[in-house]
């Protein structure tokens, strides 16, 4: 692991405690996002990638729980915390949600009240971290604006979120997460709500601020355009766990791990003229997560007796910079 | 940060259900975990069981009275090995001074209660004969007050049983009333829509800005003084349900108007479904537990309205038992302060109450099987 | 050349927008579907694409008379029977035809009814049209799950025990029971995660196969449209702005509009970065801007486009058109420098 991360996650546990029994929304996993660089957790709905985005702010909620594992973050200034560890009324929390770390949201909406302005907003999020008079707010607020690319912050400033289109609303919600210059930005599929060409202008905001001002972005999605155009790195998830880490050229050209490769030949883009080769089957409920490696059922290279039995297949590096789950990593070579 | 605490409820694994479960099962398997309400519908079970069983479960009759036991306190039945259950007797003492009656209890003479005792002999729904009685003394020469005696030395745990009977059906027959009012006129304005909706939705604000005390006052003022009680029950509980309806209208249109924009609605035009099947064979349904939620929960309105107006004497007169009847006894403070088990039915009123609006609680968490909660 | 199956003919529809209050006025109305026409031959697979407010979903929907069109024919061919102007039948009229005209639905779980199993809801339309009870309905029922990929005892099991993926089959079962002509795919796929997504397009290709299906698909997902479809029309604030062969349109977009569209797709490689062609949000539908709607947004904007709505003309012959003022728009591929998009 490189010294200089920002953010290190160590087989984190996020369990829910329901009537059903206990379901294991993200059961192991270890990533960690080196600084000024972006980092994509990929996969499909239930896959756990917006339950560990959530753990790393703390924000998961009953039945939810943490178990087990550190969430490590660690600032330019200061020592690290493991937000893991913290107390649900931690003063550190407050710092760290929306100071050291801050989050967009799919829906731009329902992340902004409708009764107070954008400029309120903006000066809300300030304050809560930094001692400025109401003047000062209102000049970083509207400098903010104008960095994200909102025309004439003067006026939208004094403006209500209905008054704004869901590109905007977005763009807001980019400059709130922004404004107190956090060391890592959570973008929970940030682009889904939006039309194509506005996602274009989204991923290329998310981008060049991320340049600018020099934070890290840990990026959910389930779109891997969308990776292949923003991140480094992407950790694909499969089941509560990470099936495939590794650089994003390496792991969108040379998928190792059979869920990664289904994944890549279901996509249309990449197979034109080809009927697509999809993933039989659909993700099993997380009440009954088949034993060995939880893809085998669904895995066209699954070997009985090597890959159904015992526990998860552990996240291995396979090489430099390239880690997969898969005991079959070798053998199954494209 | 606001922006924190809306979205967090969406990190939750979806629920999974099994298999081919109803959505009605899935509706009870719900209700099921809400404790509170589950206690609520098996208290209103006992209540209803009290009222429509009310000869055969109150010790004494309606009008049994004993004048000597005027204002006999009321005495919790004991267990001796002696004795087995049973309670003192009551002796009176008057002061000489002041005439103020007062009661202590005769430890030498206790008073055998049992299990189906003969009593009074009575007519059950009409066609069972019987002086069989749940609970009571053994000896009908003797006598004991449960709850407490009123000034007549009625017993006033045989006429709660009684005045349950009204205070509890009061309601029932009013929802039904409103049920249909409800249904009908949300209906047509959901489905109808357009100018007509718009004059239901205006006549419902009017209906709704009415005081009510006042036009009860009135509406109690212009009904005849010499209607037979029955007929004045009924008048009353239409009142109430003409007042009651519009809640529920405004759910069942609510209810239209959201429903009729469902794909499945859309997807039942497409294949050609006539505008009754739509509405009775895709929408009704996806709001009936609805309806029911209202209505349990605007019981106790009617509940309270009734106990309302008859207290105040412009609804049920004796010699009708009602709650509300009996708590006119109480509207001197000084008969109160002397004899406060008068307020007895406030005790029963408050629990009907409460255990209606836990059940509707209850049953709002559970109607929608598909919410994701 | 077969006639075609369905021809649409300046298909308009405007939404009034009333004040609230006892008396509503007209406050204005909102353009949502504005003269659009198009062919749909018999077998092919046509696919619509725009933006939210593009109006594609409201033109399937009055094609369909989901809602009744403001203006202009819909030309239906059914199996047995002449040509019929579905705009102008009133719904009782409409009713013999609805077995030929089916939709799929985007969002697989408000589109099927949770209070009906899935016998019910599947069968439902053989009941509504009287074609078949009883033992014969449950074994068309029967036949028809196998078909599409599930088994027939999950016959009495309600929609909620199902997978997105699987109630979108089921939705797809109640659409084809009654083997129409005619299937509309409402952005059937854009709700589904791409493993199941893969799942269903491959579905509905085996099934266009099997049952001669022609397909009409909504979508706004460009990589989807074209694995799909045989032909795509873009549309942008109501209007076609360009219709071509599926190769065609993404090879040498027209359009700028359609250019800027397909530059704008994250193309999963990052070798082959993303390109920002316009700035701006796509056109509010209630207050459009004079002549070509785009123009507001488009780089090559000029002098005619602010005052003229450009008609549709054709590049090469009628299946190929563009409605753009631009010279350079219309000339034949061979004239043209090799676009940008260009993506092979």
């Amino acid at each position: 692991m490189k010294a200089d991360n920002v953010l290190e996650v160590v087989d984190l546990k996020t369990h829910f405690l329901t009537e059903e029994g206990t379901l294991p929304a993200v059961d192991g996993v270890t990533f960690s996002i080196p600084r000024g660089r972006t980092l994509a957790l990929v996969g499909e709905s239930g896959c756990g990638k917006t339950v560990t985005s959530y753990s790393i702010l703390r924000l998961v909620q009953s039945p939810g729980r943490i178990v087990g594992g550190q969430i490590r973050l660690l600032p330019r200034r200061g020592e690290p915390i493991d937000v893991a560890q913290l107390a649900e009324g931690d003063e550190h929390l407050f710092h760290i949600r929306g100071g050291l770390v801050s989050m967009i949201f799919q829906e731009p909406v329902a992340a902004l009240s409708p009764v107070h302005t954008i400029g309120a907003h903006l000066a809300e999020a300030l304050q809560l971290h930094e001692e400025v008079s109401r003047a000062e707010a209102r000049r970083r607020a509207i400098e903010i604006l104008r960095k994200v690319g909102i025309a004439a912050p003067e006026r939208r400033v004094d403006q209500y979120p209905h008054e704004l289109s869901g590109g905007m609303r977005q763009r807001v919600g980019i400059a709130i997460a922004l404004i107190c210059h956090p060391e890592l930005l959570i973008a929970d599929e940030p682009t889904t709500a939006l039309d194509v060409t506005i996602q274009a202008q989204i991923l290329h905001l998310i981008k060049s601020l991320q340049r600018e001002l020099g934070c890290s972005v840990l990026l959910i999605t389930h779109d891997l355009g969308v990776v292949a155009q923003v991140a480094d790195e992407v950790a694909v998830m499969y089941l509560g766990r990470i099936v495939e880490h590794g650089p994003v050229r390496e792991v969108i050209k040379h998928p190792r791990h059979p869920y990664t490769q289904g994944l890549l030949q279901s996509i249309p883009a990449l197979n034109v003229g080809r009927r697509l080769a999809s993933i039989p089957g659909s993700v099993p409920p997380l009440n009954a997560i088949p034993s060995g490696c939880p893809f085998h059922p669904r895995c066209p290279f699954a070997q009985p007796g090597r890959c159904d039995v015992g526990g998860p297949p552990d996240l291995r590096t396979v090489s430099t910079g390239r880690e997969v789950a898969c005991v079959r990593a070798e053998e199954i070579l494209p | 940060m606001n922006a924190t605490t809306t979205i967090a409820s969406t990190a939750r694994p979806p629920p999974r259900e099994a298999g081919s479960l109803s959505p009605w099962a899935l509706t009870w398997r719900r209700f099921r975990r809400h404790r509170v309400a589950v206690v609520a519908l098996h208290a209103l079970a006992v209540f209803y069981t009290l009222a429509l069983g009310a000869e055969f479960f109150a010790p004494h009759s309606r009008e049994w009275r004993d004048l000597s036991h005027a204002y006999c306190p009321p005495q919790l039945p004991r267990v001796s090995l002696a004795h087995g259950l049973f309670v003192p007797a009551m002796r009176r003492l008057i002061d000489p001074v002041t005439f103020k009656k007062s009661y202590v209890e005769d430890e030498t003479h206790p008073v055998a209660l049992g299990f189906f005792v003969s009593g009074e002999s009575y007519t059950l729904w009409g066609f069972i004969h019987s002086d069989r009685h749940f609970f009571g003394v053994e000896d009908p020469a003797q006598e004991c007050y449960f709850f407490g005696a009123d000034k007549y030395g009625r017993d006033l745990c045989s006429r709660m049983i009684y005045g349950s009977r009204i205070s509890l059906s009061v309601g029932l027959v009013a929802i039904a009333v409103t049920f249909l009012l409800g249904v009908t006129i949300g209906g047509v304005s959901g489905y109808v829509g357009g100018a007509v909706d718009n004059v239901i939705q205006r006549a419902i604000e009017i209906i709704n800005s009415f005081p009510h005390l006042p036009l009860w006052l009135a509406l109690g003022a212009v009904l005849p003084p010499d209607w037979s009680p029955l007929a004045t029950y009924f008048a009353i509980t239409i009142v109430l349900a003409l007042l009651g309806w519009t809640n529920l209208a405004r759910v069942v249109r609510g209810k239209i108007l959201a429903l009729r924009e469902e794909d499945y609605a859309t997807a039942a035009r497409l294949i050609g479904a006539s505008h009754t099947r739509i509405l009775f064979r895709h929408l009704l349904p996806g709001f009936t537990s609805h309806i029911i939620v209202v209505l349990t929960m605007s019981v106790p309105a009617m509940i309270l309205g009734e106990t309302s107006l008859s207290f105040l004497g412009l609804g049920l007169r004796p010699p009708i038992v009602s709650w509300g009847v009996m708590l006119q006894d109480c509207l001197s403070i000084q008969t109160v302060a002397n004899y406060p088990w008068l307020l007895m039915p406030v005790v029963m009123i408050v629990l009907t109450v409460l255990s209606f609006n836990f059940l509707g609680d209850g049953l709002r968490d559970a109607a929608d099987p598909y919410a994701t909660r | 050349m077969n006639p075609p199956l369905l021809s649409v003919r300046g298909l308009s529809k405007s939404f009034p927008i009333r004040s609230r209050g006892f008396r509503s006025r007209l406050v204005a109305t909102v353009q949502a579907v504005d003269d659009v026409s198009f062919d749909l031959n018999a077998g092919e697979t046509l696919g619509l694409v725009g933006e939210s407010g593009s109006g594609k979903t409201t033109t399937v929907r009055c094609i369909l008379r989901a809602l009744t069109p403001s203006a202009g024919q819909v030309l239906f061919r059914p199996p047995a029977g002449g040509l019929t102007d579905l705009a102008a039948l009133s719904e009782s009229a409409l009713k013999p035809l609805r077995p030929h005209l089916q939709m799929v639905f985007q969002d697989p779980f408000s589109s099927l009814n949770p209070r009906m199993t899935v016998a019910e809801i599947v069968g439902e339309p053989l009941v509504v049209h009287g074609l078949a009870k009883g033992a014969e309905l449950q074994a068309r029922v029967d036949d028809i799950l196998k078909k599409v990929g599930l088994k027939p005892g999950h016959r009495a099991r309600y929609p909620h025990a199902f997978s997105g993926g699987q109630r979108q089959r089921i939705g797809i079962a109640r659409a084809l029971i009654m083997r129409p002509s005619l299937v509309v795919a409402d952005e059937a796929v854009s709700a589904l995660d791409v493993s199941v997504q893969a799942q269903i397009l491959n579905l509905l290709k085996d099934l266009q196969a099997e049952f001669k299906l022609t397909y009409l698909l909504v979508a706004h997902n460009l990589d989807v449209v074209r694995h799909f479809c045989d032909r795509v029309a873009v549309m942008y604030a109501g209007r076609i702005v360009e219709l071509a062969p599926t190769a065609q349109l993404f090879e040498s977009p027209r359009h700028p509009y359609t250019k800027a569209l397909l530059a704008a797709v994250p193309w999963p490689d990052p070798d082959r970065p993303m390109k920002l062609e316009v700035a701006g949000e796509p056109a509010d539908p209630s207050r459009l801007p004079g002549g070509c709607a785009f123009h507001p947004r488009c780089p090559d904007c000029f002098a005619p486009c602010a005052l003229e709505r450009p008609a549709l003309r054709e590049v090469t012959g009628a299946s190929w058109t563009v409605a753009c003022h631009l010279p350079s728009a219309t000339q034949p591929p061979s004239v043209l420098p090799t676009h940008g998009t260009d993506r092979g």
